[in-house]
């Protein structure tokens, strides 16, 4: 059988990055293909290549056979391949028929709005999908916001659909929903490229994996080929993923109490609406929920960056809600690949200089009004050494090093402050399972060393294996607060929904 | 067909070298210009070079038009790094001047007390002009860029009231100027040549400006500002008040450019004392790449173009309007450059 589209040794480089180095990648008619691959294995430059964003270097693309040149996205969308992005590309103050509008491409001059709206319909009914085609896009949710995605590439008829890590916004329901709609939409002889870090979805979903590393195809399995270990073990190059046991411990102090916080909205993010937690010393507390049902918000006040509006935040009994007093104690990391400004770096300033942006007024490294630039060096080398981070030539802007590295300069400079407190909101996502593993390692580390850490993610895995407790947030509230020994993907999911509070 | 695509990293060498370029595009773009206007370009900025460094008065007049352009695109830089767009260096300089001017004229103070309260009172009023926009950005965020733009008319107008109205002097045959100030409050001249201490000030600026951008804890809090600010808000800086900070501190800096023109070189406050050296300094610290001994050196090369721009208008009988194009030209290349640093184009050949 021929593949549907062949992508044949695509080289793509950057200045000094070899991103795309020969990568081979089939996709046949009505399969679902699993794109899997650390961060930086090439897995996004490859997709642009096949979105037209970026123009290879040299290699083919082919699709039935025949030699295609994407000059632009339009072209690649004629020639039948769509995505959804991880950020949607929606206007959220027009309605979903508008924004279906915008994906039509070829719209007459005058517009049948009743016929567009039954071709919408039609496709809808096909899927069975419920969405309210005159309700603007803010007032969905994540998961319906996904849908009209998909239904602006199916109303342009296309042939292979790429997903970026589209599960990372979900719930474990909307997955599921997702996933019966990916499996239909295979029957119809369509194709899908799936990417996920997830391992269970990719077990669940994929009919063939290929396995990229370092821009190049390490290998092609098909269903029955692969399983968990195997595919772990292509794309991190060793057999085995190291697992750890989690020693119990008995808590008893409270570190951190938050009581009755109220605190403002932003964008379409829920605000939080009277949230109380107790923080015990040493432990490690998950926070599960779909994202934008607070956490950000959380993090954010308890990192300082926004002030509540009502509420108050102690710290071993000291009221501590007046964000200045709170930065002796919280401590906070965020991975937030898409923004990496809301990552609390200076994008353009050295590896040095992001080592002190919280101490950079203390001694050693200010001197009167002066910095202390011995000890700034000196401070670097030492975290640089300890958390083996990838810092390149001296003087080299932070943004150039890869995401795991960004995060160990970020982890080293907030456990150098010594917090009673970590935040860590959504420590890991993106991040390669290396560094990812690594992350996990500090944590639990530093657990081990009394500190407490708030772990916001939205990967349940990653949660049930750190966590002491998990409290799951749905709309800016605790629905439920869960021991991962004894709990369920069910369980959580369902508070996740805000459908069963006890 | 040719598409530009995002540079995943800018080269270093590259990215010195394209202001030098785009220097060199204007060059041969103005040469164009002249050949159409039937002037020989070479012969042109033979004499440009000539007239501005051939002769020891020719280096000392550069010298005297670099002073303001140093301070300003000092200022301006400041402001630069941490994504301040200040674009009222010229009102401010404006400004500077009039404060200067008024302790000449009325406080009574003499000689070096004089010159002091001079000098610190140009500071002020460039600083608290610029303030202002500084003031409504951080409380309001009021686009600095207009409110600065704006606030240059306003200074140039209120200069001009001064200057044809209660501050006229009484014996100038309706010139509109000031009387002249005391000898004892004009800067002394060198070597028989308008270079005036005023160009040592601006150096001695270059050095301070230097060592707080890059050695002071508070350089280090305007570099993470500008990069980004979320980060800052993080590290426990009050980015409100290192704006208003900031600002005052660009607008004094071309407050002294002020002081340095009605001090050293006309003696008086008058119209026209800047030349539009408060939009030059836009390039100036564009090209300077926001750096203080950039500053300098860019500054001495943009006097060049000034005065020999200035001689053309003599020796080949070109308009003003030339010089000013040929800034223009300047500019437009390096925001060319800026572009092509950050993109690159990439040519792309058949089709299916």
């Amino acid at each position: 059988m021929e593949a549907l589209l062949k992508v044949e040794s695509v080289v793509k480089t950057f200045p000094g990055v070899k991103a795309l180095d020969g990568v081979n990648l089939n996709i046949y008619q009505g399969e679902i293909h699993t794109l899997l691959g650390e961060n930086g294995a090439g897995k996004s430059t490859l997709m642009n290549v096949l979105n037209g964003l970026y123009s290879p270097d040299s290699g083919t693309l082919r699709i039935n056979g025949q030699p295609y040149v994407f000059r632009s996205p339009k072209d690649s969308i004629k020639a039948g391949i769509g995505m959804v992005h991880q950020h949607f590309m929606l206007v959220y103050n027009n309605t979903v028929f508008e924004n279906i509008l915008l994906a039509v491409s070829d719209l007459p001059f005058w517009l049948d709005k009743k016929k567009l709206r039954i071709r919408i319909k039609e496709i809808l009914d096909r899927f069975g999908l419920h969405i309210e085609l005159d309700e603007p896009i803010r007032k969905l949710s994540i998961g319906q916001q996904q849908w009209v995605e998909l239904v602006k590439l199916l109303i342009r008829d296309c042939k292979v659909l790429i997903l970026d890590e589209p599960t990372a916004v979900l719930t474990p329901q909307e997955s599921d929903r997702l996933f019966g709609f990916l499996k239909q939409f295979k029957e119809e002889g369509r194709s899908v490229i799936f990417i996920s870090h997830k391992m269970r979805e990719v077990m669940e979903l994929s009919d063939r994996v290929t396995v990229l590393k370092k821009g190049t195809t390490v290998k092609e399995l098909v269903r029955g080929e692969f399983d968990e270990t195997v595919l772990a073990g292509l794309m991190i190059g060793t057999d085995e993923i190291p697992v750890w046991e989690k020693e119990r411990k008995e808590f008893k102090e409270t570190v951190l109490s938050i009581e009755h916080l109220f605190a403002e909205k932003e964008k379409n993010m829920s605000d939080l609406i009277d949230f109380s937690l107790e923080l015990r010393k040493g432990e490690i507390l998950g926070i599960a929920g779909v994202a934008g049902n607070g956490q950000k918000t959380l993090a954010e006040v308890l990192t300082g960056l926004k002030p509540p509006l009502s509420g108050k935040i102690y710290a071993d009994g000291k009221d501590i809600t007046n964000a200045d007093s709170r930065k002796a104690y919280i401590a906070g990391i965020a991975h937030v690949p898409e923004d990496r400004k809301s990552m609390g770096i200076a994008p353009e300033m050295s590896v040095d200089e992001n080592l002190i942006l919280k101490s950079y007024k203390e001694k050693p490294f200010r001197k009167f009004i002066f910095q202390n630039f011995k000890a700034i060096k000196e401070n670097a080398e030492k975290q640089i050494a300890d958390f083996a981070i990838k810092a390149g030539p001296k003087g080299t802007p932070i943004r150039l090093l890869s995401g795991g590295n960004i995060q160990k300069v970020i982890i080293a400079r907030e456990l150098s402050m010594r917090p009673s407190v970590l935040v860590a909101l959504y420590p890991t996502r993106g991040l390669d399972m290396g560094s990812a593993e690594y992350v996990h390692k500090v944590i639990m580390d530093a657990r081990k060393d009394d500190m407490s850490t708030i772990v916001i993610s939205e990967d349940l895995d990653e949660l049930l294996k750190l966590s002491d407790r998990i409290a799951v947030m749905f709309r800016g509230r605790i629905t439920g607060i869960v021991d991962p020994e004894h709990t369920s993907r069910e369980e959580i999911g369902l508070l996740m929904s805000g459908e069963a509070a006890q | 067909m040719i598409r530009f695509e995002k540079r995943k990293d800018a080269s270093k060498l590259f990215t010195a070298v394209a202001p030098f370029m785009s220097v060199i595009f204007a060059l041969v773009t103005a040469a164009v210009i002249m050949l159409f206007a039937g002037i020989n370009p070479i012969a042109a900025y033979a004499g440009m070079i000539k007239e501005s460094l051939g002769s020891f008065y020719g280096v000392s007049e550069t010298l005297v038009k670099s002073t303001p352009l140093i301070l300003t695109g000092l200022g301006v830089s400041i402001a630069f790094r941490m994504k301040i767009w200040n674009i009222g260096a010229d009102g401010q300089l404006y400004m500077g001047a009039m404060g200067a001017s008024y302790v000449a004229l009325y406080s009574g103070l003499t000689g070096f007390t004089g010159i002091a309260a001079m000098f610190a009172a140009a500071a002020v009023t460039g600083g608290l002009w610029a303030g202002v926009s500084g003031f409504l950005k951080a409380k309001a965020n009021v686009n600095e860029i207009i409110v600065t733009l704006l606030m240059n008319y306003i200074a140039i107008a209120w200069v001009s009231y001064l200057v044809y109205g209660p501050w006229k002097d009484p014996n100038g045959f309706n010139f509109p100027l000031t009387p002249r100030f005391s000898p004892d409050l004009v800067l002394s001249t060198f070597f028989n040549t308008r270079l005036h201490t005023g160009f040592i000030i601006a150096l001695a600026l270059v050095a301070f400006v230097y060592i707080f951008m890059e050695k002071t804890v508070w350089g280090y809090e305007i570099k993470v500002i500008g990069n980004n600010p979320k980060a800052a808000k993080y590290a426990g800086i009050s980015i409100d008040r290192k704006i208003i900070g900031v600002m005052f501190l660009s607008g004094a800096l071309a407050g002294i450019a002020g002081f340095g023109e009605v001090a050293g070189v006309q003696g008086r406050l008058q119209e026209g004392i800047s030349h539009g050296y408060g939009y030059t300094a836009i390039i100036v610290a564009w090209l300077a790449g926001r750096s203080a001994i950039g500053v300098l050196v860019v500054s001495v090369i943009m006097a060049v173009i000034l005065v020999g721009g200035d001689s053309l208008q003599i020796l080949m009988q070109l308009p003003v309007a030339f010089v000013n194009l040929f800034q223009g030209l300047i500019l437009f290349f390096i925001l060319a450059s800026d572009f092509f640093i950050h993109n690159r184009p990439v040519i792309i050949r058949s089709g299916k």
